[in-house]
């Protein structure tokens, strides 16, 4: 019989291999999947992982792939703070909402003048707009020692309400002929995150998720904020004892994860959304907690968990047009590599050890 | 804008059926939280409920059997959550999130060729001379099977939790796992059969939606009410009756903003729609400042991993 024994320390090499093996029993049950659906298991898989990046159309998937991973990043590195210091923020969709429709209400403002300030400004304000809806769940936490978790989804039904009432109020496109739309942005010169290199996919937001996947690495292995949250996430007691205090660690992890989330938003409003409407959020908020933890809450594996559901996004575009499987086969996938993940994390903190006979 | 339209009678019998979805969901994630295990899954079983009650009751033509399909799909996908938390120790927190994620993608996938179709309708309780009588009769005596089973459920889980040696067990686990293992109850194999009836009650709950308040498939039709269940259980500070209550209340919160935008009261759309969720944040709130209280009466190993080696 198997069983397990607790290792004495968490084994780094399975720290370093669990995400490798989830991906790997993803491909195995997510084949298995779409030969269900009557469909080839390994064009599927094909189409998922391999064309977006080295496929006959790369050359576009690619740009995609920058475009989908940018928001994903940006959102699961603020998200993977708080999963380290034990704090729940699952609203980041709303904080996203929010930020986009806040940054993008400042532009919409400032319509039609023209000026090199508008768009810094506007992602500015986005950043406030998440930040701020970030924090409400951060102050009902600390005052009245509400649960951030139901809190934070909560206020994302409150967001995407608040945002169809924006596009259908105040932020109507007076040239939209009453769709619930804002104005493009597109077509506002200074407001418009326009690709830096044509055809590269490369925005604004894809920059800022890189540079701030440096900042977040420097900030949790060099700054004494990234060890305050560490040792609050491992022991909230010991931190106690430490001098951290644990109601600021809540502010800044749902406070730091808000802004990024709302950067990431009006990123994705003023560039690949191109306006604000109500398809406006397509779930990137609860993607990149997957994200977070397939990147293991750890900068540079975050980078790495981004681009590559991000490549399944873009793949999956692919499998549902040429193999005609239903767009939730796709979330199912993802939900998979989540499960994946989690169900091998046992490996870090346990041994699986052979029951040998006769040994009680 | 005429108040009048709105009637006190059918206001309260739509509050019920309003609620009982949201009743049933939240009544067996009281008793998966009493055993001291918080599932975040309840939205994507109550959406994997309802798309498999709707499918077991068109392909049957009988809503019974509609409501037993959403039982076990619900009580299907929590044996997910079951592995990972019970075998494989993985995070509570994180695998409920998953569980909600690919419950939603998976109904999706299991619905795609459902929609627009009409579900068999469910049978009324009709009992001639009561269910005529005015304002009693509609409101006690007029409804579909489920509304009374959920009353029925939520008294039982109360007797059970309450006044059988069973749900001692199952408190004891969901106060001290180790002191429970170490009298020998099985720890693992009490919670695995309270997450098993969690997810069927979040499947029954969902069948309701697809099956009697909508009646239809759309695509993520819970739209949060598997949510708003688990933040029931806090205001109903893990006691059946108070969860009815609380659900009730919920509710009435949802249908009164609904008569609301259907009488055309000044206020869009949209924010009428808020509404729930902010009251669902600012009642969680108020149940949750009192610390003392909220930590006297949550079970005391919520959440936490139990290994028996330890």
């Amino acid at each position: 019989m198997l069983r397990l024994e607790a290792r004495p320390n968490p084994s780094r090499t399975m720290q370093a291999l669990t995400p490798v093996i989830a991906v790997a029993a993803t491909m195995i049950a997510g084949g298995i999947l779409f030969a269900l659906l009557g469909k080839s298991p390994f064009a599927a898989i094909r189409m998922l992982f391999w064309d977006p990046v080295f496929g006959e159309f790369a050359f576009y998937y690619r740009g995609q792939i920058l475009i989908k991973a940018a928001p994903l990043i940006l959102i699961a590195l603020g998200l993977s703070f708080g999963f380290r210091a034990n704090i729940w923020n699952i609203g980041a969709e709303g904080q996203f909402i929010m930020g986009a429709v806040v940054g993008g209400a400042t532009g919409l403002a400032l319509y039609p003048y023209e000026a090199f300030w508008v768009f810094p400004l506007m992602i500015i304000m986005g950043a406030i707009g998440g930040m701020l809806w970030g924090l409400i769940p951060a102050f009902l936490k600390i005052k009245f020692n509400a649960n951030e978790i139901l809190v934070s989804l909560m206020l994302v039904y409150v967001a995407s309400n608040f945002l169809a009432a924006m596009v259908t109020g105040p932020l109507r496109s007076p040239v939209g002929m009453n769709f619930p739309v804002s104005r493009n942005f597109s077509e506002y010169a200074s407001a418009a995150n326009e690709e830096l290199i044509a055809g590269t996919g490369m925005h604004w937001g894809v920059v800022t998720a890189f540079l701030a996947v440096i900042v977040a690495y420097i900030a949790l292995t060099r700054h004494i904020a990234g060890f305050q949250i560490q040792v609050t996430g491992q022991s909230a007691r010991a931190a106690k004892f430490g001098g951290i205090n644990p109601n600021l660690t809540i502010a800044l992890c749902l406070g730091l994860s808000g802004a990024l989330a709302g950067m990431a938003g009006i990123f994705e409003a003023t560039g690949p959304a191109g306006k604000l409407s109500t398809n406006f959020p397509v779930g990137y908020g609860f993607t990149a907690i997957i994200v977070a933890f397939l990147g293991r809450l750890n900068p540079i594996g975050v980078l790495l968990a981004g681009l590559l559901l991000a490549i399944t996004f873009v793949g999956g575009d692919v499998v549902q047009t040429e193999l005609q499987v239903p767009k939730a086969s796709i979330q199912v996938f993802q939900g998979m590599l989540l499960f994946f993940l989690l169900g091998s994390e046992i490996l870090v903190n346990f041994r699986l050890r052979l029951n040998k006979k006769g040994v009680a | 804008m005429d108040f009048s339209a709105i009637s006190p009678v059918s206001l309260i019998v739509s509050l019920i059926a309003a609620s009982t979805p949201i009743l049933l969901a939240a009544i067996g994630e009281l008793v998966v939280e009493k055993s001291g295990v918080l599932n975040l899954g309840v939205e994507g079983m109550m959406i994997i409920g309802a798309i498999t009650g709707f499918i077991a009751a068109v392909s049957t033509g009988n809503p019974f059997l509609g409501f037993l399909g959403g039982a076990i799909g619900g009580a299907l996908v929590s044996i997910i959550f079951i592995v990972l938390t019970q075998y494989l120790m993985a995070n509570q927190v994180a695998s409920g999130l998953g569980l909600t994620m690919i419950g939603l993608g998976l109904a999706a996938l299991l619905g795609h060729s459902y929609a627009g179709i009409k579900p068999p309708s469910s049978p009324h309780l009709d009992i001639a001379g009561l269910s005529d009588l005015p304002v009693v009769g509609p409101i006690l005596f007029n409804h579909d099977f489920i509304i009374y089973f959920s009353i029925i459920l939520t008294a039982s889980v109360w007797y059970f939790l309450n006044r059988t040696k069973a749900g001692l067990i199952l408190r004891a686990v969901g106060e001290n796992h180790d002191a429970a293992h170490a009298l020998g109850y099985k720890v693992v194999r009490v919670r695995i059969y309270a997450i098993l009836f969690g997810g069927a009650c979040a499947g029954i709950g969902g069948a309701y939606l697809s099956l009697i308040r909508v009646p239809q498939w759309t695509e993520g039709m819970t739209a949060g009410a598997g949510w708003i269940a688990l933040a029931i259980v806090v205001f109903g500070s893990w006691k059946p009756w108070r969860v009815l209550i609380g659900a009730y209340l919920f509710g009435g919160v949802t249908i009164l903003q609904l008569n609301l935008q259907a009488v055309g009261v000044n206020i869009g759309a949209a924010y009428l729609s808020m509404t729930p969720y902010i009251i669902t944040i600012i009642v969680l709130v108020i149940m949750s400042s009192d610390k003392k209280r909220a930590s006297l009466n949550a079970p005391a190993a919520l959440g936490k991993l139990f290994h028996a080696s330890k």
